[in-house]
């Protein structure tokens, strides 16, 4: 199905572009320059943060306070990265960022956001729109307005230095990601699930054997970007998660960079920083490489199409 | 369903209905609408988590604005940070969005690269430009110098420490480049082919054609722009810190230094009430002038 659409397109593109060549004048090619010059300008002021972060990870001190700066250090010290991972214990903070934070808090948001969504969009009642209208006006509370209150709920139960005042909001759906759904949800043909009513299923049946399966793009676009927010989240464990044994990788980061500014004496300090900044991004990297059509998609949707 | 109890068949959607967005309102309850009126009771307290809160009236209020130096320091360094980084981010995305959207080879290759840095940890990010912008070994420093320049204190000058936050918020608008090149994507070529007959060229077309069709969504976007730049805390607070000398101490930063470091959440709570009704006003604000330059032709 796909090949043939895009033979076709191949096969068709040297002809408008040879048509647009001639039609460019000198003024023309000077536009061409101009543009390709200031995308790559772009590019670079894009992509050189990541790669000096890269180079300089492969750097020992040496290389690294000397001018003019070394853009491909040799020798290049690879140990750098296993070094600085056991510095600390990186792999224990990878654990904790994983499998306490950011897989529970996907699932939570994931499941309870298209459950919600369902409600706003697939059944008609009375109070619906006004409700969802609500929802979506939270998305404007400042989470600062709620952060002393949660503070003390959270701390009334006993939840402080774990990841449940994180993890067990999830569950309740995020505005952002049941919009995001309603708004794919609706786009599914309403036949489909009258059908299925009147073959007897319940809104359960129809949300879970026929609604979910047809939406996996949208909902893996919210699995990504949630997985992601809790991956990158800094200030939620550091309100909540005191204890070095459960930090996340944010805060390991910072505890190192802290190591080494309160003792200037520890030798490959920016190194160190930037072998592990290296390692966290790299997931997040990969992610994006393998799903980048599902976010571009999943972000062009949030812009507010109605 | 079969309930004997509700009568008609609404009754029973509404109750259905109602089960299905039960989570969210359970959540809305608890987690926003509880803490929402209790920080504004809080607010009118003293309150350090270790005794029970004092009922202090205005006090926390009358502090704020007589006898807090910092405060008033912290609405101007917001303000300051605000008004620019949200429009200016706005400029720079809809640019690269418009430059993206002209006919150009690997399209998806340059958004690919431009949005990345959108979804990088806040951590890194702080970690990478404090190293790139360090005076004595940054790579930035390091190449001014040998182009003869001057070196510029970007994070540990008091002047410049606010605008150079500003331009790596800016290095971070992925988000927006996307939902603006998908917006830009969208505006129906007969619009410039119609304006191409009568003689317009491409600024006449940029101006009158796609910046018009792409009001409504620079409005949502410039509104997320100011209620995330109000709030702004993750960056500023690994980068700078707030300094040097508080030039950077954003109403985010001050705001969690009075709750979790001096342990004032009566006075943090007033804080956060004042900032929330700081963006309601805001975004009315922005609504209400929308109708004059947002444009809503294409809406149904």
């Amino acid at each position: 199905m796909n090949i043939q659409p895009a033979v076709l397109q191949k096969s068709q593109q040297p002809k408008p572009q040879a048509d647009q060549r001639r039609r460019l004048g000198i003024g023309g090619w000077i536009a061409e320059i101009i543009k390709y010059t200031v995308l790559i300008l772009l590019s670079v002021t894009f992509v050189m943060p990541f790669y000096w972060m890269f180079s300089s990870a492969l750097k020992n001190d040496a290389q690294v306070y000397v001018a003019p700066p070394i853009w491909f250090p040799s020798p290049a010290f690879w140990n750098n990265f296993p070094d600085a991972w056991n510095s600390q214990p990186f792999t224990q903070y990878m654990f904790n960022t994983l499998f306490l934070y950011a897989i529970p808090y996907t699932l939570g948001v994931v499941l309870s956001s298209a459950i919600v969504a369902y409600g706003f969009s697939r059944i008609q009642w009375k109070w619906r729109d006004t409700l969802f209208y609500l929802c979506l006006a939270t998305m404007m509370v400042p989470f600062q307005v709620q952060m002393v209150p949660l503070f003390m709920i959270f701390k009334q139960l006993g939840w402080i230095n774990s990841f449940l005042p994180l993890i067990v909001p999830a569950f309740c759906g995020s505005p952002y990601y049941i919009f995001m759904l309603r708004q794919f949800f609706r786009t599914i043909p309403a036949e489909l699930s009258d059908a299925a009513r009147i073959d007897g299923a319940s809104e359960f049946d129809i949300l879970f054997r026929i609604m979910l399966p047809l939406s996996r793009p949208a909902l893996t676009v919210v699995a990504l970007l949630s997985f992601i927010g809790a991956w990158n989240d800094y200030l939620g464990p550091l309100i909540y998660v005191h204890d070095q044994s459960k930090f996340v990788l944010a805060l390991g980061v910072e505890n190192l960079q802290r190591t080494f500014s309160f003792n200037s004496t520890i030798a490959n300090a920016y190194p160190y920083l930037m072998a592990v900044s290296t390692l966290v991004v790299l997931p997040i990297l990969i992610i994006f490489f393998f799903g980048q059509r599902v976010f571009i998609e999943g972000i062009s949707m949030t812009g507010l199409k109605e | 369903m079969n309930l004997p109890f509700l009568k008609t068949r609404s009754q029973r959607d509404t109750l259905l209905g109602l089960l299905f967005v039960s989570p969210w309102l359970i959540g809305f309850l608890l987690w926003t609408l509880y803490p929402l009126i209790a920080s504004l009771y809080y607010s009118f307290t003293r309150y350090d988590l270790l005794r029970p809160a004092v009922w202090i009236g205005f006090g926390n209020y009358i502090e704020l604005f007589t006898e807090d130096a910092t405060f008033m320091k912290v609405i101007g360094n917001t303000l300051y940070y605000v008004l620019l980084s949200a429009p200016l981010g706005i400029i720079s995305a809809f640019l690269m969005a418009a430059l993206l959207n002209t006919k150009i080879a690997a399209r998806p290759f340059f958004r690919a690269i431009f949005f990345f840095p959108a979804i990088v940890p806040t951590i890194v990010v702080a970690m990478v430009w404090q190293f790139l912008l360090n005076t004595q070994f940054g790579l930035i420093n390091a190449l001014m110098q040998g182009l003869g320049l001057p070196v510029i204190p970007f994070l540990s000058s008091p002047d410049l420490a606010k605008p150079s936050l500003i331009m790596i918020y800016m290095w971070a608008q992925g988000n927006a480049i996307v939902i603006f090149l998908a917006t830009l994507q969208d505006v129906p070529r007969s619009l410039y082919e119609a304006a191409e007959l009568d003689g317009a060229n491409a600024l006449h077309k940029f101006w009158h054609i796609t910046i018009p069709m792409c009001t409504p969504v620079i409005l949502f976007n410039l509104i997320m722009g100011f209620i995330d730049g109000f709030q702004s805390f993750t960056l500023p607070w690994l980068i700078t810190g707030g300094g040097p000398s508080k030039s950077t101490e954003l109403y985010g930063l001050y705001l969690y230094r009075n709750a979790f470091e001096y342990l004032r959440m009566g006075k943090a709570a007033a804080l956060a009430w004042m900032l929330f009704i700081v963006i309601v006003i805001f975004t009315f604000i922005l609504f209400r002038t929308s109708a004059r330059w947002v444009y809503y032709g294409n809406e149904k």
